[in-house]
């Protein structure tokens, strides 16, 4: 073990890859300045500054992609992908359905998004739900350091274009890392705590909030199992469910607008192929159907915080189904 | 540049094909046998004479007028026919339609058909050219349209940035979409430009197949030996709609009549006839040759059969 930043934790990530494959590239918005020791390890030509286009640093990651390189881009905040949704959307995830499966195109796009430095809605919105809606490309938000390392060597050797959302609330929080070649495989969440009366089902730093939750309602004698997604597309269905099978109650909890969010499906699958287990209705706590403000109380209000999942928690475990 | 003559006829032969093939199609969604799709009638010699002056080894990309990039390549008119009409003997297997083929076998990849979006790909292209040590250049195809999209900026300043071997070719068929380019460009040409961007440019009649191929040979070779980019402008017209079917009640029939006048085809058997290298009677056969090929190649599309339904989902994910 090791302690890590999830920003330095994702640095080794590259680091570990790029030694290890060739054909891995990194370009993108001041990353062969922000992360130098990259070029200096690997040279100018496979760590590269970027114009601030982020359409042209998307399409030339897929024209890459599909021609025999990995790439890894950064788009430094996730909102900047609007730029970049034609040549993700259309060319990244439609490219090989399209050509009857000719091409592939193992890519990451790397976005920073979330609450935490008052950046404002053009820099802050968690826009991962909009990727998860698109055909062909795989979504993950990893909510500590060892997941983001883990995650992202997966997501370099995948074969497919992956969405790499990182939580700036969490990009300098120290974390345990386990040292070597550790890989963490898409579609299986983390059980980041184990309880019997109500799951809380979260990605990103609301996990945290989850888990500080769980721990305020275990002093008021309610079991709370905490499930941390990590990757949002392929989606751990099989966790999700098996988790509300035994505690019978739902809480999903996301920073991202609640409105059509990644929430809405998982109550949507647990409703579909749970309903029979579920003792109260399911809740949702996302953002409001706003832009986020740069006001840092304002900002803060946007997140489910651990007091508003722990009171949902308790209100689900008071009633009874009739 | 020396005229050969066999060349020359194999030239004509190519566009003749393409036309023929178009001519099948546009019969078909008349018939209400094939979807509407998008020509590139009166730009053949544009799309035969680059293509002719390529490498075996250099990749195109190419966007939703491609039929005649793909057939001076080499593509089989039954497996695109089949495409265009759905059917699972096409080259994707029914999940392009006519307007992205690709058929990587031939270096024809990554075909978009959002207008723009071919450009963005290309330095992506280039840059694993470059980097896995592959010899081809890349070939970009689009339009005026295309020029318009702020896609063609960043493209020609990355690739002129990181040096990347890109051959781009403008198709000015001055019409984008159901708008003439004057309404929406604010230059004639589109090589104009290049220029900003510290990159070789020109522009060649784009319905005379023995200048677009000399100047497809000249700054192909500049991109191979340079390692830069080129930005060549076929400058030629649509004569047909954009979407068939398409009734062209917006199009100056006094500016069409002018370049019907000069059809590339026409222009190219004329010349070859004057110069007494091809007669009359071996032009027609070439036409019965064509008509034969296409005549094969409709019967290859008809008689493929329908993607069965598990095609639904297939090729999503690698």
């Amino acid at each position: 073990m090791t302690t890590l930043t999830l920003y330095d934790a994702v640095g080794a990530a590259l680091t570990e890859e790029m030694r290890r494959d060739q054909t891995v590239i990194a370009f993108g918005e001041g990353i062969a300045t922000k992360r130098h020791d990259l070029v200096q390890e690997f040279g100018a030509l496979r760590v590269r500054n970027t114009p601030l286009a982020e359409g042209i640093i998307a399409g030339t990651a897929v024209g890459a992609a599909g021609t025999g390189l990995r790439p890894v881009i950064d788009l430094l905040f996730a909102p900047f992908m609007c730029y970049a949704m034609d040549e993700i959307v259309n060319s990244a995830g439609k490219l090989r359905f399209m050509s009857g499966g000719q091409f592939s195109f193992p890519l990451v796009a790397l976005a920073q998004t979330g609450a935490g430095w008052g950046v404002g809605a053009q820099h802050n919105h968690n826009v991962e739900a909009w990727f998860v809606h698109s055909p062909g490309l795989k979504v993950v938000m990893p909510s500590n350091p060892a997941d983001a390392k883990g995650l992202l060597k997966a997501a370099i050797r995948d074969d497919n274009p992956v969405m790499f959302f990182l939580d700036i609330g969490l990009l300098y929080v120290p974390g345990e890392v386990p040292a070597g070649d550790v890989v963490v495989p898409f579609g299986k969440a983390a059980v980041a705590r184990e309880g019997t009366d109500v799951s809380l089902v979260s990605y990103g730093k609301t996990v945290l909030h989850c888990l500080q939750a769980a721990e305020a309602l275990a002093g008021q004698g309610i079991s709370a199992e905490v499930i941390d997604l990590r990757s949002l597309k392929p989606l751990d269905e099989d966790t999700i469910l098996a988790s509300v099978r035994k505690t019978g109650r739902l809480v999903v909890v996301h920073e991202a607008n609640k409105l059509c969010g990644v929430g809405a499906e998982i109550a949507a699958l647990v409703a579909e192929q749970a309903f029979a287990a579920l003792k109260a209705p399911i809740v949702r706590l996302g953002g409001p159907d706003a832009p986020v403000a740069s006001s840092y109380p304002l900002e803060q209000a946007f997140v489910p915080q651990a007091e508003a999942i722990a009171a949902a928690a308790v209100r689900l475990c008071a009633r009874q189904r009739a | 540049m020396a005229t050969q003559t066999p060349d020359q006829r194999q030239l004509l032969e190519q566009m003749m094909l393409v036309r023929a093939y178009e001519e099948a199609i546009v019969a078909g969604s008349q018939a209400g046998k094939v979807p509407g799709t998008c020509t590139s009638v009166g730009q053949e010699a544009a799309a035969v004479g680059v293509v002719n002056a390529l490498a075996p080894e250099d990749l195109i990309l190419t966007n939703h007028r491609s039929s005649g990039h793909l057939l001076a390549r080499g593509a089989n008119p039954g497996r695109m026919l089949a495409e265009v009409m759905g059917r699972s003997g096409g080259y994707c297997g029914g999940h392009s339609g006519s307007l992205h083929i690709s058929v990587k076998e031939l270096g024809v990849v990554l075909t978009s058909t959002i207008v723009g979006a071919e450009l963005s790909l290309a330095p992506g292209v280039a840059l694993s050219q470059k980097m896995l040590g592959r010899p081809g250049i890349v070939a970009c195809f689009f339009g005026d349209g295309a020029a318009c999209e702020g896609s063609f900026h960043e493209s020609i300043n990355l690739a002129a940035l990181w040096n990347l071997p890109v051959l781009y070719i403008c198709e000015n068929n001055h019409w984008q979409a159901f708008v003439h380019r004057r309404e929406a460009m604010c230059k004639d040409h589109v090589s104009e430009w290049g220029a900003s961007y510290g990159i070789p440019s020109r522009t060649v009649d784009g319905n005379d197949v023995a200048a677009v191929r000399a100047a497809a040979q000249e700054a192909a070779a500049q991109v191979r030996e340079s390692g830069r980019p080129y930005l060549l402008e076929t400058y030629t017209y649509r004569t047909r709609g954009h979407f068939e079917p398409d009734d062209q009640a917006y199009v100056d029939p006094a500016e069409r009549e002018a370049w019907v006048a000069r059809d590339p085809i026409k222009l190219c058997r004329e010349r070859l006839i004057a110069e007494g290298s091809l007669s009359a009677v071996e032009a027609d056969r070439l036409a019965d040759k064509v008509a034969t090929r296409i005549a094969a190649a409709q019967a290859f599309a008809d008689a493929s059969p329908f993607p069965s339904t598990d095609a639904l989902t297939r090729h999503v994910y690698a």
